[in-house]
Protein backbone atom coordinates (compact mmCIF):
# COMPACT_ATOMS: atom_id res chain seq x y z
CA UNK A 1 0.00 0.00 0.00
CA UNK A 2 2.45 2.52 0.78
CA UNK A 3 4.32 2.77 -2.79
CA UNK A 4 0.42 3.65 -4.28
CA UNK A 5 0.31 6.65 -1.31
CA UNK A 6 1.76 9.63 -2.05
CA UNK A 7 4.44 10.90 0.49
CA UNK A 8 3.58 14.62 1.39
CA UNK A 9 7.38 15.43 1.79
CA UNK A 10 7.82 14.58 -1.74
CA UNK A 11 5.37 16.34 -2.85
CA UNK A 12 6.42 19.35 -1.35
CA UNK A 13 10.38 18.90 -2.65
CA UNK A 14 8.93 17.80 -6.00
CA UNK A 15 6.54 20.69 -6.60
CA UNK A 16 9.40 23.27 -5.14
CA UNK A 17 11.93 21.55 -7.22
CA UNK A 18 10.11 21.08 -10.52
CA UNK A 19 8.93 24.35 -10.35
CA UNK A 20 12.31 26.03 -9.68
CA UNK A 21 13.60 23.28 -12.49
CA UNK A 22 11.11 24.83 -15.12
CA UNK A 23 11.25 28.64 -13.84
CA UNK A 24 15.43 28.46 -14.69
CA UNK A 25 14.98 26.37 -17.78
CA UNK A 26 12.10 28.36 -19.25
CA UNK A 27 14.09 31.44 -18.70
CA UNK A 28 18.01 30.33 -19.10
CA UNK A 29 17.20 27.34 -21.92
CA UNK A 30 14.05 27.13 -23.49
CA UNK A 31 13.63 31.18 -24.14
CA UNK A 32 16.39 31.09 -25.94
CA UNK A 33 16.32 27.51 -27.49
CA UNK A 34 13.13 28.24 -29.14
CA UNK A 35 14.23 32.26 -29.69
CA UNK A 36 16.57 30.95 -31.74
CA UNK A 37 14.90 27.73 -33.66
CA UNK A 38 12.46 30.79 -34.76
CA UNK A 39 14.90 33.15 -35.84
CA UNK A 40 16.88 30.58 -38.11
CA UNK A 41 13.57 29.29 -39.22
CA UNK A 42 12.59 32.44 -40.16
CA UNK A 43 15.70 33.20 -41.92
CA UNK A 44 15.97 30.07 -43.95
CA UNK A 45 12.29 30.57 -44.71
CA UNK A 46 13.08 34.32 -45.86
CA UNK A 47 15.82 33.16 -48.20
CA UNK A 48 13.85 30.55 -49.53
CA UNK A 49 11.23 33.39 -50.56
CA UNK A 50 14.19 35.43 -51.76
CA UNK A 51 15.22 32.85 -54.09
CA UNK A 52 12.06 32.29 -55.10
CA UNK A 53 11.43 36.52 -56.12
CA UNK A 54 15.26 36.33 -57.33
CA UNK A 55 14.41 33.36 -59.97
CA UNK A 56 11.00 35.13 -60.76
CA UNK A 57 12.78 38.36 -60.93
CA UNK A 58 15.02 36.85 -63.34
CA UNK A 59 12.47 35.03 -65.25
CA UNK A 60 10.64 38.39 -66.12
CA UNK A 61 14.24 39.90 -67.18
CA UNK A 62 14.50 36.79 -69.31
CA UNK A 63 10.94 37.51 -70.20
CA UNK A 64 11.57 41.19 -70.62
CA UNK A 65 14.80 40.46 -72.92
CA UNK A 66 12.98 38.11 -75.17
CA UNK A 67 10.45 40.52 -75.81
CA UNK A 68 12.45 43.36 -76.86
CA UNK A 69 14.56 40.76 -78.79
CA UNK A 70 11.37 39.75 -80.30
CA UNK A 71 10.37 43.31 -80.94
CA UNK A 72 13.76 44.60 -82.52
CA UNK A 73 13.37 41.53 -84.70
CA UNK A 74 9.83 42.66 -85.62
CA UNK A 75 10.64 46.12 -86.59
CA UNK A 76 14.04 45.10 -88.60
CA UNK A 77 11.50 42.81 -90.25
CA UNK A 78 9.06 45.77 -91.10
CA UNK A 79 11.64 47.95 -91.89
CA UNK A 80 13.24 45.65 -94.49
CA UNK A 81 9.48 44.97 -95.83
CA UNK A 82 8.88 48.61 -95.78
CA UNK A 83 11.95 49.27 -97.28
CA UNK A 84 11.59 46.95 -100.17
CA UNK A 85 8.26 47.72 -100.56
CA UNK A 86 9.59 51.44 -101.42
CA UNK A 87 12.01 49.58 -103.72
CA UNK A 88 9.45 47.88 -105.58
CA UNK A 89 7.26 50.91 -105.63
CA UNK A 90 9.81 53.45 -106.68
CA UNK A 91 11.27 50.84 -109.32
CA UNK A 92 7.27 50.39 -110.77
CA UNK A 93 7.13 53.96 -110.65
CA UNK A 94 10.08 54.59 -112.63
CA UNK A 95 9.14 52.34 -115.01
CA UNK A 96 6.12 53.30 -115.77
CA UNK A 97 7.09 56.89 -115.87
CA UNK A 98 9.50 55.64 -118.84
CA UNK A 99 7.25 53.04 -120.44
CA UNK A 100 5.34 56.53 -120.30
CA UNK A 101 7.61 58.89 -121.24
CA UNK A 102 8.33 56.18 -124.39
CA UNK A 103 4.86 55.59 -125.23
CA UNK A 104 4.23 59.90 -125.54
CA UNK A 105 7.51 60.34 -127.51
CA UNK A 106 6.73 57.64 -129.98
CA UNK A 107 3.54 59.07 -130.62
CA UNK A 108 4.67 62.30 -130.90
CA UNK A 109 7.29 60.65 -133.58
CA UNK A 110 4.47 59.15 -134.98
CA UNK A 111 2.31 62.26 -135.30
CA UNK A 112 5.59 64.64 -136.62
CA UNK A 113 6.22 61.64 -139.32
CA UNK A 114 2.55 61.51 -139.86
CA UNK A 115 2.65 65.40 -140.53
CA UNK A 116 5.68 65.25 -142.79
CA UNK A 117 4.36 62.60 -144.57
CA UNK A 118 0.92 64.50 -145.34
CA UNK A 119 3.36 67.97 -145.87
CA UNK A 120 5.16 65.42 -147.88
CA UNK A 121 2.84 64.45 -149.83
CA UNK A 122 0.83 67.58 -150.24
CA UNK A 123 4.04 68.89 -152.03
CA UNK A 124 4.48 65.43 -153.85
CA UNK A 125 0.78 66.10 -154.98
CA UNK A 126 0.90 69.93 -155.75
CA UNK A 127 4.67 68.93 -157.86
CA UNK A 128 2.85 66.43 -159.65
CA UNK A 129 0.06 68.63 -160.05
CA UNK A 130 2.17 71.76 -161.54
CA UNK A 131 4.65 68.89 -164.07
CA UNK A 132 0.85 67.53 -164.95
CA UNK A 133 -0.58 70.89 -165.60
CA UNK A 134 3.26 71.80 -167.50
CA UNK A 135 3.04 69.00 -169.20
CA UNK A 136 0.02 69.21 -170.09
CA UNK A 137 0.03 72.87 -170.98
CA UNK A 138 3.46 71.60 -173.27
CA UNK A 139 1.23 69.09 -174.65
CA UNK A 140 -1.71 71.28 -175.40
CA UNK A 141 0.57 73.82 -177.04
CA UNK A 142 1.97 71.28 -179.47
CA UNK A 143 -1.30 69.03 -180.02
CA UNK A 144 -3.77 71.99 -180.88
CA UNK A 145 -1.75 73.07 -183.47
CA UNK A 146 -2.88 69.90 -185.67
CA UNK A 147 -7.45 70.27 -186.25
CA UNK A 148 -6.87 66.47 -186.72
CA UNK A 149 -5.22 65.33 -183.63
CA UNK A 150 -7.75 67.72 -181.72
CA UNK A 151 -10.90 65.63 -182.85
CA UNK A 152 -8.96 62.64 -182.34
CA UNK A 153 -8.86 63.37 -178.89
CA UNK A 154 -12.35 64.98 -178.52
CA UNK A 155 -13.34 61.52 -179.96
CA UNK A 156 -11.45 59.92 -177.76
CA UNK A 157 -12.96 61.58 -174.60
CA UNK A 158 -16.34 61.02 -176.01
CA UNK A 159 -15.17 57.39 -176.14
CA UNK A 160 -14.62 57.49 -172.82
CA UNK A 161 -17.96 59.22 -171.63
CA UNK A 162 -19.87 56.34 -173.62
CA UNK A 163 -18.09 53.59 -170.99
CA UNK A 164 -19.16 55.42 -168.37
CA UNK B 1 27.98 -1.29 -30.98
CA UNK B 2 30.12 -4.45 -28.76
CA UNK B 3 31.15 -1.70 -26.30
CA UNK B 4 27.70 -0.64 -25.85
CA UNK B 5 26.98 -3.95 -25.26
CA UNK B 6 29.32 -4.64 -22.78
CA UNK B 7 28.56 -1.86 -20.74
CA UNK B 8 24.90 -2.63 -20.44
CA UNK B 9 25.54 -5.90 -19.45
CA UNK B 10 28.09 -4.52 -16.36
CA UNK B 11 24.93 -2.04 -15.83
CA UNK B 12 22.37 -5.01 -15.70
CA UNK B 13 24.76 -6.85 -13.45
CA UNK B 14 25.38 -4.16 -10.96
CA UNK B 15 22.06 -4.77 -9.21
CA UNK B 16 22.59 -8.58 -8.85
CA UNK B 17 25.75 -7.74 -7.10
CA UNK B 18 24.16 -5.52 -5.08
CA UNK B 19 21.53 -7.92 -3.91
CA UNK B 20 23.89 -11.03 -3.45
CA UNK B 21 25.30 -9.71 -0.45
CA UNK B 22 21.87 -8.40 1.38
CA UNK B 23 20.06 -11.75 0.99
CA UNK B 24 23.68 -13.11 2.39
CA UNK B 25 23.30 -10.79 5.06
CA UNK B 26 19.73 -11.91 5.49
CA UNK B 27 20.83 -15.47 5.23
CA UNK B 28 22.97 -15.46 7.74
CA UNK B 29 20.37 -14.20 10.48
CA UNK B 30 18.55 -17.34 9.17
CA UNK B 31 15.78 -15.50 7.55
CA UNK B 32 14.33 -16.69 4.19
CA UNK B 33 15.02 -14.28 1.06
CA UNK B 34 12.03 -12.42 0.81
CA UNK B 35 11.77 -11.08 -2.59
CA UNK B 36 8.62 -9.08 -2.63
CA UNK B 37 10.28 -7.06 0.23
CA UNK B 38 13.65 -6.91 -1.53
CA UNK B 39 11.49 -5.31 -4.50
CA UNK B 40 9.44 -3.23 -2.79
CA UNK B 41 12.42 -1.92 -1.00
CA UNK B 42 13.95 -1.17 -4.22
CA UNK B 43 10.97 0.89 -5.97
CA UNK B 44 9.89 2.44 -2.93
CA UNK B 45 11.40 6.02 -1.05
CA UNK B 46 13.98 5.58 1.62
CA UNK B 47 15.27 7.77 4.33
CA UNK B 48 18.83 6.94 3.57
CA UNK B 49 20.68 6.62 0.16
CA UNK B 50 21.38 2.46 0.69
CA UNK B 51 24.31 1.87 -2.26
CA UNK B 52 25.08 -1.56 -1.59
CA UNK B 53 25.55 -4.46 1.54
CA UNK B 54 28.82 -6.27 2.24
CA UNK B 55 29.46 -8.98 4.77
CA UNK B 56 31.02 -5.91 6.69
CA UNK B 57 28.21 -3.74 6.56
CA UNK B 58 26.00 -1.67 4.50
CA UNK B 59 27.61 1.41 2.52
CA UNK B 60 24.92 4.07 3.46
CA UNK B 61 25.04 7.71 2.85
CA UNK B 62 22.94 9.23 5.26
CA UNK B 63 20.14 11.95 3.89
CA UNK B 64 18.91 15.10 6.21
CA UNK B 65 15.74 14.75 8.19
CA UNK B 66 13.69 17.21 8.28
CA UNK B 67 10.66 17.21 10.72
CA UNK B 68 8.13 19.57 11.29
CA UNK B 69 5.98 18.85 14.51
CA UNK B 70 2.80 21.11 15.37
CA UNK B 71 4.60 22.57 18.51
CA UNK B 72 7.56 21.29 18.74
CA UNK B 73 8.62 23.20 15.44
CA UNK B 74 11.05 21.91 13.19
CA UNK B 75 13.73 19.54 13.58
CA UNK B 76 17.02 18.16 11.31
CA UNK B 77 19.40 15.99 11.50
CA UNK B 78 21.51 12.93 10.11
CA UNK B 79 19.19 9.84 9.00
CA UNK B 80 22.15 8.13 10.49
CA UNK B 81 20.76 8.20 13.67
CA UNK B 82 17.77 6.18 13.19
CA UNK B 83 19.62 3.67 11.23
CA UNK B 84 18.91 0.20 13.08
CA UNK B 85 15.81 1.04 14.34
CA UNK B 86 17.07 3.79 16.86
CA UNK B 87 14.81 7.35 17.66
CA UNK B 88 16.16 10.40 18.41
CA UNK B 89 14.26 13.57 19.35
CA UNK B 90 11.53 11.61 20.06
CA UNK B 91 11.22 10.51 15.72
CA UNK B 92 11.94 6.97 14.79
CA UNK B 93 11.00 4.98 11.46
CA UNK B 94 8.69 2.46 10.96
CA UNK B 95 8.73 0.74 7.59
CA UNK B 96 10.33 4.01 6.19
CA UNK B 97 7.89 6.43 7.75
CA UNK B 98 8.68 8.59 9.86
CA UNK B 99 6.66 8.93 13.13
CA UNK B 100 7.43 10.59 15.93
CA UNK B 101 7.71 8.18 19.50
CA UNK B 102 4.31 9.96 21.55
CA UNK B 103 2.10 9.32 18.18
CA UNK B 104 1.77 13.19 17.28
CA UNK B 105 1.47 14.41 13.71
CA UNK B 106 5.20 14.82 12.55
CA UNK B 107 5.45 16.45 8.92
CA UNK B 108 7.93 14.77 7.39
CA UNK B 109 9.91 17.09 4.96
CA UNK B 110 12.97 15.21 4.77
CA UNK B 111 15.33 15.19 2.40
CA UNK B 112 14.40 11.50 0.97
CA UNK B 113 16.49 9.15 -1.63
CA UNK B 114 13.86 10.53 -3.81
CA UNK B 115 13.88 14.13 -3.29
CA UNK B 116 18.22 13.66 -3.09
CA UNK B 117 18.10 12.23 -6.78
CA UNK B 118 15.06 14.91 -7.60
CA UNK B 119 17.50 17.55 -6.82
CA UNK B 120 20.36 15.82 -8.87
CA UNK B 121 18.10 15.37 -12.05
CA UNK B 122 17.18 18.87 -11.57
CA UNK B 123 20.86 19.93 -11.56
CA UNK B 124 21.44 17.55 -14.32
CA UNK B 125 18.51 19.42 -16.33
CA UNK B 126 19.61 22.83 -15.83
CA UNK B 127 23.25 21.86 -16.99
CA UNK B 128 22.45 19.72 -20.29
CA UNK B 129 19.83 22.19 -21.19
CA UNK B 130 21.96 25.39 -20.52
CA UNK B 131 24.78 24.04 -22.70
CA UNK B 132 22.24 23.45 -25.72
CA UNK B 133 20.83 27.22 -24.93
CA UNK B 134 24.91 28.22 -25.13
CA UNK B 135 25.02 26.22 -28.31
CA UNK B 136 22.54 28.60 -30.16
CA UNK B 137 24.44 31.75 -28.60
CA UNK B 138 27.92 29.95 -29.74
CA UNK B 139 26.76 28.87 -32.99
CA UNK B 140 23.97 31.44 -33.86
CA UNK B 141 23.28 31.58 -37.20
CA UNK B 142 25.19 28.47 -38.19
CA UNK B 143 24.51 24.14 -38.37
CA UNK B 144 23.76 23.01 -34.56
CA UNK B 145 27.05 21.15 -32.93
CA UNK B 146 27.35 18.44 -29.98
CA UNK B 147 24.99 18.47 -27.37
CA UNK B 148 22.73 20.89 -29.25
CA UNK B 149 22.39 18.63 -32.71
CA UNK B 150 21.38 15.94 -29.89
CA UNK B 151 18.48 17.34 -28.19
CA UNK B 152 17.17 20.47 -31.02
CA UNK B 153 15.11 17.58 -32.72
CA UNK B 154 13.69 15.93 -29.60
CA UNK B 155 12.71 19.71 -29.24
CA UNK B 156 11.48 20.53 -32.94
CA UNK B 157 9.67 17.27 -32.44
CA UNK B 158 7.82 18.09 -29.33
CA UNK B 159 6.97 21.65 -30.65
CA UNK B 160 5.62 20.73 -33.76
CA UNK B 161 4.24 17.46 -33.65
CA UNK B 162 3.00 17.71 -29.85
CA UNK B 163 2.56 21.39 -28.91
CA UNK B 164 1.66 22.85 -32.11
CA UNK B 165 -0.65 19.69 -33.39
CA UNK B 166 -2.64 19.24 -29.79
CA UNK B 167 -2.93 23.14 -28.78
CA UNK B 168 -3.23 25.04 -32.08
CA UNK B 169 -2.03 28.43 -32.61
CA UNK B 170 -1.87 29.35 -28.73
CA UNK B 171 0.88 26.49 -28.32
CA UNK B 172 3.88 28.95 -27.64
CA UNK B 173 3.12 30.07 -23.88
CA UNK B 174 2.95 25.78 -23.01
CA UNK B 175 5.93 25.26 -24.05
CA UNK B 176 8.27 25.53 -21.26
CA UNK B 177 5.88 23.59 -19.29
CA UNK B 178 5.74 20.94 -22.44
CA UNK B 179 9.49 20.94 -22.89
CA UNK B 180 10.14 20.59 -19.22
CA UNK B 181 7.88 17.72 -18.44
CA UNK B 182 9.11 15.32 -21.26
CA UNK B 183 12.96 16.16 -20.53
CA UNK B 184 12.33 15.64 -16.43
CA UNK B 185 10.34 12.48 -17.28
CA UNK B 186 12.45 11.55 -19.72
CA UNK B 187 16.04 11.68 -17.93
CA UNK B 188 14.46 10.40 -14.71
CA UNK B 189 12.87 7.51 -16.44
CA UNK B 190 16.70 6.73 -17.63
CA UNK B 191 18.45 7.77 -14.22
CA UNK B 192 15.71 5.52 -12.14
CA UNK B 193 17.31 2.52 -14.63
CA UNK B 194 20.38 3.32 -13.39
CA UNK B 195 22.10 0.71 -10.50
CA UNK B 196 21.41 2.35 -6.82
CA UNK B 197 19.30 5.56 -8.29
CA UNK B 198 16.30 6.60 -7.16
CA UNK B 199 12.83 5.19 -8.90
CA UNK B 200 11.52 8.69 -8.93
CA UNK B 201 9.34 8.44 -11.90
CA UNK B 202 7.80 5.56 -10.67
CA UNK B 203 6.92 7.19 -7.15
CA UNK B 204 2.99 8.16 -7.14
CA UNK B 205 4.38 11.69 -5.15
CA UNK B 206 6.27 12.83 -8.03
CA UNK B 207 3.59 11.31 -10.75
CA UNK B 208 0.39 12.84 -8.82
CA UNK B 209 2.24 16.53 -8.71
CA UNK B 210 3.05 16.59 -12.31
CA UNK B 211 -0.22 15.48 -12.67
CA UNK B 212 -1.90 18.03 -10.35
CA UNK B 213 0.11 20.97 -12.40
CA UNK B 214 -1.22 20.07 -15.50
CA UNK B 215 -4.75 19.93 -14.39
CA UNK B 216 -3.66 23.57 -13.10
CA UNK B 217 -2.70 25.05 -16.05
CA UNK B 218 -5.42 22.92 -17.93
CA UNK B 219 -8.21 24.79 -16.00
CA UNK B 220 -6.54 28.22 -15.94
CA UNK B 221 -6.13 28.42 -19.26
CA UNK B 222 -9.67 26.99 -20.04
CA UNK B 223 -11.68 29.39 -21.81
CA UNK B 224 -15.39 29.37 -22.24
CA UNK B 225 -16.03 26.75 -24.91
CA UNK B 226 -14.20 24.23 -22.20
CA UNK B 227 -17.00 24.82 -19.56
CA UNK B 228 -19.64 25.02 -22.01
CA UNK B 229 -18.39 21.52 -23.14
CA UNK B 230 -18.73 20.09 -19.95
CA UNK B 231 -22.49 21.95 -18.80
CA UNK B 232 -24.13 21.92 -22.22
CA UNK B 233 -22.32 19.55 -24.22
CA UNK B 234 -23.00 19.94 -27.85
CA UNK B 235 -25.23 17.16 -29.25
CA UNK B 236 -26.36 15.99 -26.28
CA UNK B 237 -30.47 15.92 -25.64
CA UNK B 238 -30.82 18.62 -22.95
CA UNK B 239 -33.01 15.98 -20.63
CA UNK B 240 -29.23 13.71 -20.54
CA UNK B 241 -27.25 16.55 -19.69
CA UNK B 242 -27.94 16.06 -15.53
CA UNK B 243 -26.25 13.06 -16.30
CA UNK B 244 -23.99 13.94 -18.65
CA UNK B 245 -22.45 16.81 -16.65
CA UNK B 246 -20.97 15.04 -13.61
CA UNK B 247 -19.39 12.92 -15.83
CA UNK B 248 -17.97 15.47 -17.95
CA UNK B 249 -16.84 16.70 -14.58
CA UNK B 250 -15.53 14.08 -13.06
CA UNK B 251 -13.46 13.68 -16.19
CA UNK B 252 -11.53 16.22 -15.48
CA UNK B 253 -10.10 14.38 -12.70
CA UNK B 254 -10.01 11.31 -14.24
CA UNK B 255 -7.67 13.10 -17.10
CA UNK B 256 -4.57 14.09 -14.72
CA UNK B 257 -5.42 10.97 -12.29
CA UNK B 258 -4.89 8.74 -15.71
CA UNK B 259 -2.12 10.85 -16.19
CA UNK B 260 -0.38 10.10 -12.33
CA UNK B 261 -1.34 6.22 -12.78
CA UNK B 262 -0.03 5.64 -16.27
CA UNK B 263 3.27 6.72 -16.00
CA UNK B 264 3.75 5.71 -11.89
CA UNK B 265 2.34 1.99 -12.55
CA UNK B 266 4.85 1.84 -16.48
CA UNK B 267 7.92 2.37 -14.73
CA UNK B 268 7.44 0.94 -11.15
CA UNK B 269 6.06 -2.12 -13.19
CA UNK B 270 8.84 -2.04 -15.66
CA UNK B 271 11.43 -1.80 -11.87
CA UNK B 272 9.40 -5.00 -10.72
CA UNK B 273 9.94 -6.60 -13.51
CA UNK B 274 13.68 -6.70 -13.70
CA UNK B 275 13.79 -7.49 -10.41
CA UNK B 276 11.85 -10.11 -9.96
CA UNK B 277 14.03 -11.69 -12.96
CA UNK B 278 16.91 -11.34 -10.79
CA UNK B 279 14.90 -12.27 -8.00
CA UNK B 280 14.66 -15.77 -9.40
CA UNK B 281 18.11 -16.37 -8.84
CA UNK B 282 17.75 -16.44 -5.30
CA UNK B 283 14.45 -18.01 -5.28
CA UNK B 284 16.06 -20.77 -6.58
CA UNK B 285 19.21 -20.42 -5.16
CA UNK B 286 21.31 -21.64 -8.08
CA UNK B 287 23.59 -19.33 -10.12
CA UNK B 288 22.85 -21.92 -13.05
CA UNK B 289 19.50 -19.75 -13.39
CA UNK B 290 21.72 -16.39 -13.51
CA UNK B 291 21.98 -16.48 -17.26
CA UNK B 292 18.57 -17.12 -17.87
CA UNK B 293 17.94 -14.17 -15.62
CA UNK B 294 20.39 -11.53 -17.69
CA UNK B 295 18.66 -12.55 -20.67
CA UNK B 296 15.39 -11.64 -19.42
CA UNK B 297 16.55 -8.70 -17.04
CA UNK B 298 18.22 -7.45 -20.27
CA UNK B 299 15.57 -7.15 -22.04
CA UNK B 300 13.20 -6.03 -19.49
CA UNK B 301 16.00 -3.38 -19.41
CA UNK B 302 16.71 -2.44 -23.04
CA UNK B 303 12.53 -2.24 -23.07
CA UNK B 304 12.69 0.22 -20.49
CA UNK B 305 15.18 2.51 -22.30
CA UNK B 306 12.36 2.57 -25.13
CA UNK B 307 9.52 2.92 -22.11
CA UNK B 308 11.04 5.80 -20.34
CA UNK B 309 11.03 7.84 -23.56
CA UNK B 310 7.67 6.15 -24.52
CA UNK B 311 6.41 7.62 -21.40
CA UNK B 312 7.79 11.04 -21.16
CA UNK B 313 6.30 11.56 -25.02
CA UNK B 314 2.82 10.27 -23.69
CA UNK B 315 2.69 12.32 -20.33
CA UNK B 316 3.54 15.51 -22.99
CA UNK B 317 1.08 14.54 -25.55
CA UNK B 318 -1.87 13.98 -23.24
CA UNK B 319 -0.78 17.25 -21.30
CA UNK B 320 -0.78 18.98 -24.80
CA UNK B 321 -3.71 17.68 -25.68
CA UNK B 322 -6.14 18.36 -22.10
CA UNK B 323 -4.79 22.37 -22.26
CA UNK B 324 -5.21 21.76 -26.62
CA UNK B 325 -9.19 21.08 -25.44
CA UNK B 326 -8.67 23.96 -22.85
CA UNK B 327 -7.62 26.68 -25.33
CA UNK B 328 -9.90 25.61 -27.71
CA UNK B 329 -11.74 28.00 -29.83
CA UNK B 330 -14.38 26.18 -31.92
CA UNK B 331 -15.78 22.73 -30.85
CA UNK B 332 -16.04 21.49 -33.93
CA UNK B 333 -12.89 19.61 -32.96
CA UNK B 334 -15.04 16.80 -31.44
CA UNK B 335 -17.01 15.76 -34.52
CA UNK B 336 -13.68 15.17 -36.41
CA UNK B 337 -11.72 13.66 -33.58
CA UNK B 338 -11.11 12.60 -30.01
CA UNK B 339 -9.56 15.56 -28.41
CA UNK B 340 -11.05 14.07 -25.35
CA UNK B 341 -9.62 11.56 -23.06
CA UNK B 342 -11.14 8.75 -23.90
CA UNK B 343 -10.35 8.10 -27.66
CA UNK B 344 -6.59 9.77 -26.98
CA UNK B 345 -5.64 7.83 -23.81
CA UNK B 346 -6.25 4.85 -25.18
CA UNK B 347 -4.99 5.30 -27.91
CA UNK B 348 -1.87 5.48 -26.75
CA UNK B 349 -1.91 4.40 -23.16
CA UNK B 350 -0.01 0.98 -22.89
Amino acid sequence: MQIVTPEFGLIFWQLVIFLTVLFLLAKFAWKPILLSLKEREDSIESALRMADQAKLEMQQLKAGNERLLTEARMERDKMMQEASQMANQLVETAKNKATEEGSRMIMQAREAIQNEKNAALTEVKNTAAKLSIDIAERILRRELADSGSQQQLVDSYLKDVKLN
Amino acid sequence: MKRLLIALFCILTLPVFANEPATAAEGSKDKAFNPGEMILHHIGDSHEWHWFSTDNGHFVAPLPIIAYRPGKGLSTFSSARLAEDQSYDGLKLEHEHLVSEDGSKVYDFSITKNAAALMGSGIILLLVFTAVARGYKKNHGKAPKGIQSFFEPIIIFIRDEVAKKSIGPKYERYMPYLLTVFFFIWFNNLLGLTPGAANLTGNIAVTFTLAILTLIITLASSNKYYWAHIFATPGVPKALLPIMSPVELIGIVVKPFSLMVRLFANITAGHIVILSFISLIFIFKTAALAPVSLAFGLFINVLELLVAILQAYIFTLLTAMYIGGAVEDHHDADLQMGYDDGSASTHVSH
